[in-house]
């Protein structure tokens, strides 16, 4: 048992801020339930429980299901929000060699954003380009295009670019006129059809800001904003630290640097050495994010496939 | 002012119309009413649960709402554009007919918007169009220029109302109206009393709205398209999409006023006013109309089909394919060129019944066609769909928008239905003028 605590305890930390943050914001919270848990009415204590440091310097140890996540951001101001991160010029690029369609990307992004399962900011299809070439996984974010055809279109200002590159939407502004949705050349972004979807349970414990672009509003559209209430904050956004491949780097191209959380490579000689591209040039959408071409790849096509529920698989059976 | 015997004649015949509301009347606005009180049952379920009782979906994120916008829009832009051609190249056989062309021009221009209001998520922020503008977007473009027209329109129309609300307001004996009607007639004539001076500045005004509203439809209908027009989407991304929307607006335009001139000759025994003859001439625009909407229709996508560029290709074999809306394709284009040229092209054929028959079918195909221009683009999205659920892939309007759409064309007719009891349908204070 005592050796189950201890990894329990290692994951937990290594969840980092998430973790610390609760410790230290939410710790009231969790004793008080703990404590009314007591009572019966509760789950039964499974027996399963972490340390943690309370703000006052105390070692407590807390039941594990009653832990809650609590997503902390850095208050910002809405003028800063749409201004971005100074000296910043944010840069992603994708290892289409790594990736194996574990969906990882998918599901932490989901977390972060508190989208419902049939909801997806990131995708991952499966591309053959032509009928002799062989098929390869495309994990597909944002392209924060620096000439978005999304944001020219907006008639409200609520989708706008960023000095430091990303695009993102004020979901307050939005009229829903999904305008934008038609002119983004990737079908990138998705749109809130019902009108009163119940908030995550969890929202109670969530502090957003306007870079969060949570709870979603209904009648407005949304996609992928590169988690900027992590970047702000000096971390990595969800779907590369989730990626068990290591198939998305993210970085800062002023600084030239790109890391995928493993390895930290410099952004052009990244590029240059594996001959990186941006997916569909001739659009002249300038896009944001740059592919590595899948050329020695880690894994065989099939292995993503095989693994897949049957309902995931359906989606990709005209391709293989 | 002044009634010549001949106007009074008209207004007599008139009087019936305007004084009477008939049982029959009464049934006809009573299923139109509850034909728009289902689609105000449909706008609130909209409403209550979201946009998800629509069928539309992330892909084809614009549907009927759309199609319905393009098509009021353009039969207004069409009445518009023709009224003030008929009247700045005074063309003789006019007179029973830019009544009709005004108002067909200002009622759908009052349904269109609605439908781009229903398709809009959020209408709550409407507002935001106005004091959060962003001058690049053509959505902005198009508030600017439809509201102008908007203002335009009705200002056009009712400079040729102004004399006739005079001829009302000083025919009380012949029309026998109730009082509230007379007083209603006495404000909207403005006091007009056909002095030199009033002759003389309604005519320069009217001569200069006619002026006006000509670019103004040409710069509406490609502003129009331009929403289209200006993304990066195959089957939208064209050139000559302005001038193919200026040309489908006045073509459609064009045939809902002949069904209108057809549906009021019959109720209201107009045989007299609207003759064979008009219905020829009406024809022959349509002809000259359908052959220029025919050549680029046709230019379009031969130009799509020769070149074969993937994305083209791929909207393009969607449009072709029975299997897909290739019968609806094929449906639309005889519709709208086929038939009426045929029609037109043979002299015997050339009767009001079989005129308004090719009118009727080529206004559907329109609306056909206009359906055909939004839904397989947008279900041809430049990356792969890879979607298990079939509502995202394939647009299929629900009941909802359907019951808003039949509510939209109840509420064109129900508002032509009204107007006919307040103004004459034919301009009265047209038959005294010299050059007839």
């Amino acid at each position: 048992m005592s050796e189950s605590s201890k990894t329990d305890r290692r994951n937990f930390l290594k969840k980092g801020a998430i973790g610390v943050t609760l410790a230290a914001a939410a710790c009231g919270n969790l004793l008080c339930s703990c404590s009314s848990g007591e009572g019966g009415a509760t789950a039964a204590d499974t027996g399963d429980t972490v340390k943690l440091l309370t703000p006052d310097g105390q070692l407590v140890e807390v039941e594990k299901q009653h832990l809650k996540h609590v997503h902390v951001t850095e208050k910002v101001t809405q003028e800063q929000a749409r201004q971005g991160i100074p000296g910043k010029k944010f840069v992603m690029v994708i290892d289409l060699a790594r990736c194996n369609n574990a969906r990882k990307c998918i599901s932490a992004c989901q977390k972060m954003h508190h989208l419902p399962d049939d909801k997806e900011w990131v995708t991952i299809k499966l591309m053959k380009d032509s009928p002799e070439e062989a098929p390869y996984w495309f994990p597909k974010t944002c392209f924060h295009c620096d000439n978005p055809p999304c944001v020219k279109v907006c008639p409200v200002n609520a989708t706008y670019k960023r000095n430091d590159g990303l695009v993102l939407i004020d979901s307050d502004r939005c009229i829903g006129c999904k305008f934008c949705m038609t002119a983004c050349p990737y079908s990138t972004r998705t749109f809130n059809w019902v009108e009163s979807e119940a908030a995550p349970q969890d929202m109670a414990t969530h502090h957003p800001g306007p870079e969060a672009s949570i709870p979603a509003r209904p009648g407005t559209v949304e996609k992928c904003d590169f988690c900027p209430d992590m970047v702000r904050m000096g971390k990595l956004p969800d779907c590369v630290s989730a990626c068990p491949n290591g198939v998305f780097y993210f970085g800062d191209e002023n600084e030239d640097v790109v890391t995928n959380g493993e390895e930290t490579l410099r952004f052009s000689q990244l590029i240059k050495d594996r001959a990186g591209y941006r997916y569909m040039e001739d659009l002249g959408t300038k896009p944001r994010v740059y592919y590595l071409p899948p050329r020695d790849r880690l894994f065989p096509v099939k292995r993503g496939y095989d693994a897949l529920p049957d309902e995931v698989k359906e989606r990709y059976k005209d391709v293989l | 002012m002044e009634i010549s015997k001949n106007q009074t004649a008209i207004l007599q015949d008139f009087a019936p119309h305007l004084r009477k509301f008939s049982t029959r009347s009464g049934i006809w606005v009573g299923f139109l009413l509850a034909v728009i009180v289902v689609g105000m049952y449909a706008l609130y379920l909209q409403i209550v649960k979201g946009h998800i009782v629509t069928g539309m979906r992330d892909n084809v994120v614009w549907g009927l709402y759309i199609v319905n916008f393009i098509f009021f829009i353009g039969i207004s832009y069409g009445g518009a554009i023709l009224a003030g051609l008929l009247h700045l190249f005074k063309v003789p056989w006019r007179r029973p007919i830019m009544r009709i062309a005004g108002l067909t021009a200002v009622v759908s221009a009052m349904i269109g918007p609605i439908f781009i209001i229903l398709c809009i998520g959020r209408f709550d922020r409407l507002h935001y169009l106005f004091i959060h503008a962003r001058l690049q977007s053509p959505i902005v473009w198009d508030v600017v220029a439809i509201s102008t027209y908007f203002v335009g329109a009705v200002l056009f129309v009712y400079l040729f109302l102004i004399k006739d609300f005079a001829i009302y307001r000083d025919s009380e004996a012949v029309l026998g109206l109730p009082a509230w009607r007379q007083k209603l007639y006495r404000f909207l004539a403005l006091n007009y009393k056909d002095t030199a001076s009033q002759r003389r500045q309604l005519a320069m005004s009217r001569n200069l709205m006619a002026l006006i509203m000509i670019p103004m439809v040409v710069v509406v209908s490609s502003v129009l398209s331009w929403i289209f027009g200006m993304t990066l989407r195959p089957g939208w991304h064209s050139t000559i999409f302005g001038p193919y929307f200026v040309l489908a607006a006045i073509y459609s335009g064009t045939g809902v006023i002949v069904l209108v001139m057809w549906t009021f000759r019959k109720i209201y025994h107009l045989q007299d006013y609207l003759t064979d003859k008009h219905f020829k001439y009406m024809g022959f625009i349509l002809l000259a109309l359908g052959s220029g909407y025919g050549y680029f229709t046709f230019s379009e996508y031969l130009t799509g089909w020769f070149g074969s560029e993937r994305w083209d290709s791929e909207v393009l074999d969607k449009l072709f394919d029975p299997s897909e809306y290739g019968w609806w394709f094929l449906v639309s284009n005889i519709f709208t060129i086929v038939i009426p040229i045929l029609v037109m092209a043979f002299k015997k054929l050339r009767t009001p019944n079989l005129i308004t028959l090719a009118a009727m079918l080529m206004v559907f195909g329109m609306w056909v066609k206009r359906y055909l221009i939004v839904v397989p683009t947008l279900e041809t999205p430049l990356l792969p769909v890879q979607d298990t659920r079939p509502e995202y892939i394939h647009y299929s309007a629900t009941w909802v928008e359907w019951a808003l759409t039949f509510a939209g064309f109840a509420t064109f007719l129900l508002f032509f239905t009204l107007v006919a009891k307040l103004v004459t349908i034919v301009t009265v204070s047209d038959y005294n003028e010299e050059h007839q």
